[in-house]
């Protein structure tokens, strides 16, 4: 066999890949280069528009690409990016194997598609959406009326049968019902609101609603008008009044004031003057003074005033209103954007205000008009962010695109890949998944055991906002982690049944091993140095295999070319 | 140093030692290690500085007008009555253990500054500028531990801990002068490696490999700030130092002077760490964000444990002559609304509260600046974040001169080119 693309790496290393793959009965090569090309008849229009406009930009900024990112790298990004987890080996291998002109398309389409993915799919988009709607530490806290599992469920349903994205919007907004699983009248989509209605009038259900499915950041205006803010304090009480018949109640585990869970529910609202046929609500001016306020979107048309809810539901009519609104549109849009290339259009990312002007603000219409156009179908969306230009290039940074820094405040123009974090949930994941750091039990010891390792990196600020941050950030205690934590230790353990265990005992020479291990954690081969170090530490173990491949892994997990999204 | 409280080493293996075990490890390899001694060698520049602070960071937003700057009798009071101090100052009632310590303290009663939002708020009062999508500028922590971190080569503990909260990042000083987060208890997880040394060192070297092609490969700084990282963190793991972090060695009576909870422990921990040479300790006290049943919820819980350790910390540092050589900072993100809402609650306020400060030769035993009578307004001079913290920087013997270039090449000059507070210092 001689390929081409063997020629481009170190003999030893071309040698102990070919040894291996022979063994492995794996006839064809990795990484052999081919890309899609956007004008290929079967893809979707939305991808050479994007395309289009991107390269407008560069073309605007005298900026020109990178070089495209190396296949087998490509495939290791969009697992992290779609499924949550880098790929296995096994996956790795396949994607390679196939030689067709359109194999991104197809991995893109098995990730989304096929029945083997469902759940992991369904798994990281709740897990993503989860940290969106309730925080990290949402349902953790003392008192929390949340239900995380309950969230959670609602959410991977809702992925798993791939539910249009209005539709989850809409039932966010308006769902009553309890929080907890196998309660009656169970309803998981009731946690995104059900601590944050109770308290201060509302004021959280308020700003969350319209901050992650509008874009539009009204948390100041509560208490003032905003001098950067086009809403004004009137506009944000309008809004909270949507809100107002809505409370989350208690229920009591029977005979004991142990809380069970909790019920989200509209109740009969007569307004703060008492009269539920002109349920007014009224808030305090700086000054003092008080001003009255209706349920009001954005400054639309005002709906009826009534407050029984046999007359009027408030949240369902404000629902409406956020289904016809376009910034429903380019919020999901930016959203996925950022979460696919790293930046938004906008930064901070959730925030559309007139005053944030958007990098590509025709591409974001124009992508939020198309998403609406087709259903809402975040599958759809995906296909068309991962198989488009900007999402097939390296990180590399050259003359040519060095002035692309979005880290000093210049705008992105996506000519290169933007180097980002794993997210500590995809670092769980992957450990477990691709590298064999298996958890036991069933599913929810093991979602208890990820929940605990996770919620080591949460550290809250301890407001009524329930704002935080996590360590999770590049900082020591993760490299503390990394280095000496349970999880590492379990992915480099040396089990028969673990990944260095079964590597050490195949019949594979030590430098397909060490490529192996490398193609798994880094979706790339050993260069000539990195095989010549691998030798002198299994001189240095006194020729234990599984030990030197053992610090080896430890290595590789421990880099940054493992923890970064490249 | 207690040797024996903590054993991140093997036993009997001594600092020392153990760079010379990775020495060992190099020479096998052939090259030269490039991360993993840290040992800068110039002692005679040693102890030129020894200079430290401790912020207690009050997370939420305290009612200032309850705690530093009463205003009885008047519609906005609350119910609160004042008490002398050995200062020149009245505080509230609740606070009797602090009435004592207060020669030691100034208090900077007209703070005014314009961000009432928590986010933007605790952005702002860390770092003296106002959330700019575009750049991220580093908290206090981290600029004061990079100004004082290079005159104590020997410290191997991370220059910025912060205690029992996320404090704010180090912005674009790169995430080697992140806060170090670690829990009151002073418990650090994962820090011991069961690993003979020689086999971490070999991995470290694998390891090292990789790292330093991946950077060659022009990546950006995001790949640069790991490598940095990674050295920082073997430093501390094979560092005696981090007995330091062992509050629990404390002796009782000490512990419960404190306060056995978690900010009591945390400040007792802060006060360990600074005699260890941090330079920057910040220690968290959440729960001030009291939009309801505000007087029940300070008079039966918060002041009670703040007023217990913050006392207790100043006492310690005074008697143990540390506190000329150590500035406090107690703040919030804001202070709280004058009026009392319908709920007995308070909400945001930030045009006229204060912040409390001493040590480090500032002066104490005073009140800086005034408000009006019911405190809704400032009527002397108005102080900002920016000027507390240049007064900070100048009790801390660090130039106000000093500036910074942000990764778009903007000069950025310490403290913001906020004006020192002379009252302090006269």
């Amino acid at each position: 066999m001689r390929c081409a693309f063997l020629a481009r790496y170190s003999p030893v290393a071309a040698d102990a890949v070919r040894a291996f793959l022979c063994s492995s009965c794996l006839a064809v090569a990795w990484g052999a280069g081919l890309s899609v090309s956007a004008a290929d008849a079967e893809l979707p229009p939305q991808i050479a528009i994007i395309d289009d406009l991107i390269d407008q930009d560069w073309k605007d900024f005298e900026v020109r690409p990178a070089p495209d990112l190396d296949d087998t790298q490509w495939c290791r990004r969009v697992f992290l990016d779609i499924v949550g987890r880098i790929p296995t080996y096994e996956e790795l291998a396949e994607f390679a194997r196939d030689r067709a002109t359109d194999k991104k398309a197809k991995l893109v389409e098995r990730l989304l598609y096929s029945d083997t993915y469902t759940e992991e799919y369904a798994r990281n988009w709740s897990t993503i959406w989860t940290n969106i709607l309730i925080g990290r530490s949402g349902g953790t806290e003392d008192r929390s009326l949340t239900n995380r599992d309950g969230m959670q469920k609602y959410l991977r349903d809702s992925f798993a049968t791939n539910k249009s994205y209005n539709r989850m919007a809409y039932e966010l907004i308006t769902a009553s019902g309890s929080t907890k699983p196998g309660s009656e009248n169970f309803n998981g989509a009731v946690n995104f609101l059900v601590n944050k209605v109770n308290d201060e009038d509302g004021v959280l259900a308020t700003s969350a609603t319209s901050k992650i499915f509008l874009g539009l950041q009204v948390q100041c205006t509560q208490c003032h008008n905003h001098p950067f803010n086009k809403w004004k304090q009137q506009t944000f009480w309008e809004f909270n009044a949507f809100f107002r018949q809505t409370v989350a109640l208690r229920r009591f585990i029977s005979g004991t004031n142990d809380i069970d869970h909790a019920e989200l529910t509209d109740q009969d609202f007569a307004g703060q003057a008492g009269d539920p046929d002109d349920a007014v609500i009224f808030y305090e001016l700086r000054n003092g003074l008080t001003k009255s306020a209706y349920p009001v979107f954005m400054g639309d048309e005002p709906i009826d005033p009534r407050g029984l809810v046999s007359d009027v539901n408030r949240r369902k009519e404000l629902a409406k209103f956020v289904m016809d609104s376009e910034y429903l549109d380019k919020m999901i849009v930016n959203r996925m954007w950022g979460h696919f290339l790293g930046y938004g259009f906008t930064k901070p990312m959730d925030d559309l205000g007139p005053h944030n002007p958007a990098s590509h603000p025709e591409l974001l219409e124009t992508l939020g008009r198309e998403f609406r156009d087709h259903s809402y179908d975040l599958k759809q969306l995906i296909t068309w962010i991962t198989l488009s230009r900007p999402y097939q290039l390296s990180c590399t940074i050259t003359a040519y695109n060095k002035v692309d820094d979005p880290s000093v405040g210049e705008p992105p123009k996506f000519s290169h890949f933007y180097l980002r974090q794993m997210q500590a949930e995809d670092l769980y994941q992957s450990l477990v998944v691709a590298g064999d750091a298996k958890v036991r039990g069933s599913y929810e010891q093991q979602e208890a055991e990820r929940r605990r390792w996770l919620g080591q990196f949460v550290v809250a600020f301890g407001t009524d906002e329930g704002d935080e941050a996590t360590t999770f950030n590049g900082s020591i205690p993760q490299a503390l982690m990394m280095f000496n934590g349970d999880l590492i230790k379990r992915a480099t353990n040396t089990d028969a049944e673990s990944l260095i265990g079964k590597l050490a005992r195949s019949d594979a020479k030590v430098p397909e091993k060490v490529t192996r291990l490398y193609l798994t954690g880094l979706a790339r081969r050993p260069t000539r140095d990195e095989l010549t170090l691998a030798s002198k530490l299994l001189t240095a173990r006194n020729g234990n295999t599984t030990e030197a491949l053992q610090d080896l892994w430890w290595a590789i997990l421990n880099s940054n070319e493992f923890i970064l999204q490249h | 140093m207690n040797q024996h409280f903590l054993n991140p080493i093997p036993a009997g293996m001594s600092r020392r030692h153990f760079v010379k075990h990775m020495a060992g490890a190099s020479a096998m390899f052939g090259s030269a290690l490039s991360f993993g001694h840290s040992m800068r060698v110039h002692a005679d520049e040693l102890r030129k500085n020894r200079k430290s602070a401790i912020m207690l960071w009050m997370s939420g937003g305290p009612s200032t007008i309850d705690l530093w700057d009463l205003k009885p009798g008047a519609p906005t009071g609350g119910p609160f009555q004042q008490i002398s101090t050995s200062g020149d100052v009245q505080i509230c009632e609740h606070l009797p253990l602090m009435a004592k310590q207060m020669h030691n303290m100034a208090i900077v009663r007209s703070m005014s500054t314009r961000e009432a939002d928590h986010n933007r708020g605790r952005y702002y009062m860390h770092t003296g500028y106002v959330p700019n999508p575009n750049i991220e500028h580093p908290g206090y922590g981290s600029v004061i531990a990079h100004e004082l971190f290079e005159q104590r080569p020997e410290l191997a503990i991370p220059p910025f801990v912060s205690i029992g909260g996320a404090s704010t990042g180090p912005g674009f000083l790169g995430m080697a002068w992140a806060p170090f987060n670690v829990s009151s208890n002073g418990r650090i997880r994962d820090l011991e490696m069961d690993m003979e040394n020689t086999r971490l060192m070999q991995r470290m070297q694998a390891l090292n490999l990789m790292e330093t092609s991946f950077i060659k490969s022009s990546k950006g700084s995001v790949a640069l700030d790991h490598q940095a990282v990674l050295k920082k963190t073997l430093d501390l793991m094979t560092s005696d130092q981090m007995a330091a972090f062992k509050v629990d060695k404390e002796p009782q009576e000490v512990k419960d002077r404190y306060g056995t909870n978690g900010f009591g422990q945390g400040c007792l921990l802060a006060r360990r760490l600074v005699e260890a040479g941090v330079p920057f300790v910040e220690v968290d006290l959440g729960g001030w964000d009291n939009h309801q049943n505000i007087h029940t919820t300070l008079s039966g819980q918060k002041l009670p444990q703040m007023d217990q350790a913050m006392s207790a910390l100043v006492e310690d540092l005074e008697q143990r002559g540390l506190l000329q050589d150590t500035a406090i900072i107690w703040m919030g993100e804001f202070g709280r609304t004058p009026r009392i809402n319908a709920d007995s609650g308070r909400d945001h306020w930030a045009r006229s509260w204060s912040a409390v400060v001493g040590g480090a030769g500032m002066k104490g035993g005073i009140a800086v600046g005034e408000t009006n009578n019911d405190g809704t307004e400032v009527v002397t001079e108005p102080f900002s974040s920016e000027d507390l913290m240049a007064s900070v920087c100048k009790a801390l013997g660090i130039s106000l001169e000093v500036t910074y270039t942000s990764k778009n090449n903007r000069p950025m000059k310490i403290a913001a080119g906020g004006k020192v507070i002379n009252e302090l210092f006269s």
